[in-house]
């Protein structure tokens, strides 16, 4: 045997912070995008999908990851939509036993992280050539960059569309009522958060120019 | 036949899959950079969408609603299957995926031959599953709104991705600021083209 890796190597924290930031899933490899617009238009539901997704991700990748020698690759895609699909039905069961309201706020889409491509997109690109720790590393790093895009997106879609964060009402605790201000309704509609990750997109990529695409 | 019609016109513009619901939206963005690609993967997902709305119907309603098992023996009525649904309807679009491939590839390998690989990435096109469980929340009564549902909502999805596709294509001889380029640019559109879509959302039928 070779010598051993350490658990937290620099090679294996890379794992983590890369997808934070520049190679966040949502932002620069186009994944998972629908989810990340749908619900955040406040911020506890989308913080509920954001651990949803982390756990399934972080499951799915770990079992995919030991099994991942004894699959034909020409079944693979059944294989990894069965993993899915099972974690996705387990988190929906709990959700629906201790948050049944924020539950019947996510509606379908707790259901479709199974087609979140974030999912397939690490199975196939990390778990299917990794031992089960890096995979582990790999989704949590992917799930907390999915997760900042959806705290960010939801803190200001709640903030400015219905003055609260959190539930908790701050502007009106900070009496700008009074002056004039009024709600912005258009920040709460679907339309907006598109706009809104059109923004965070170009203020990253203003950042990082290497992301920058050719003409 | 008024009904059936409502729940056509609904599904494409009012409750368009795209801008209503941001589903599909991955292989929206990714594979609309030429009209013609994106009328291709459009017509697939018309297709798919046509044949897995109606087969998760009848699945559901013979097999995982709650007394739904009656039909084999009354002492089932107790049973609920509907935990398994995610289950079932990705097993079902998995499978057709595969089916629309292999018979595509026999009778018409030139449309085979443009499609590609978005043939088998339609299995993860959520837009598709998420016509199954809308299927499923709003309980459509008879196949034939379900079925209806199903081609409308794949209509309503190949116009979103036509259309941006046409914009992407006009986008390339403008002068946008290069961070903006690309995907953030088709984001902000995206947005717009929901603004506009929110016009028919005062449409009642």
């Amino acid at each position: 045997m070779s010598e051993k890796e350490s658990l937290l190597s620099k090679k294996n924290l890379k794992l983590i912070k890369d997808p934070v930031n520049e190679n966040n899933p949502v932002i620069v490899q186009i994944l998972g995008i629908c989810s990340a617009l749908a619900v955040t238009v406040k911020m506890k539901p989308a913080f509920v999908m954001a651990i949803s997704l982390t756990v399934v991700l972080a499951a799915s990748n770990v079992v995919y990851s030991l099994v991942r020698n004894y699959i034909p690759p020409r079944i693979r895609i059944i294989v990894q939509l069965t993993i899915i699909a099972t974690m996705v039905i387990l988190v929906d069961e709990i959700l629906k036993a201790y948050v049944y309201d924020v539950s019947k706020q996510l509606s379908v889409f707790v259901g479709l992280i199974i087609t979140n491509c974030i999912l397939m997109g690490r199975l196939e690109a990390f778990a299917m050539g990794n031992k089960p720790w890096p995979s582990l590393l790999d989704a949590l790093g992917n799930g907390a960059g999915y997760s900042l895009i959806l705290i960010v997106v939801s803190f200001i879609r709640e903030l400015f569309g219905s003055g609260t964060v959190w539930g908790y009402p701050v502007m009106e605790k900070l009496g700008v009522y009074h002056t004039g201000y009024v709600n912005n309704g258009f920040v709460a509609l679907p339309p907006f958060a598109l706009i809104l990750v059109g923004i965070i997109i170009w203020v990253q990529r203003s950042r990082v120019r290497k992301l920058i695409e050719k003409q | 036949m008024q009904n059936l019609f409502d729940i056509f016109v609904k599904s494409i513009f009012i409750e368009n899959m795209v801008f209503a619901y941001f589903l599909g939206m991955c292989s929206y963005l990714a594979i609309s950079r030429s009209v013609k690609t994106a009328s291709g993967l459009g017509i697939a997902v018309i297709f798919v969408m046509a044949m897995t709305v109606p087969i998760d119907y009848l699945l559901e309603k013979y097999l995982m609603k709650p007394g739904s098992l009656t039909w084999l023996s009354p002492g089932l009525a107790d049973v609920d299957l509907s935990f398994l649904s995610f289950m079932v309807f990705i097993a079902v679009i998995a499978s057709m995926t595969q089916l629309v491939e292999m018979v595509v590839e026999k009778f018409s390998p030139s449309l085979y031959n443009s499609l590609g690989i978005f043939l088998p990435l339609i299995a993860v096109n959520c837009a598709i599953l998420g016509g199954s469980l809308f299927m499923q929340e709003r309980e459509y009564n008879t196949l034939a709104e379900a079925t209806v549902f199903g081609v409308g909502s794949g209509i309503g999805w190949y116009l979103a991705i036509v259309s941006i596709a046409a914009i992407r294509e006009k986008l390339r001889y403008s002068n946008i600021p290069a961070p903006l380029r690309g995907l953030g640019i088709s984001f902000i559109i995206t947005g717009l083209m929901a603004i506009a879509f929110m016009s028919f959302m005062g449409i009642k039928i």
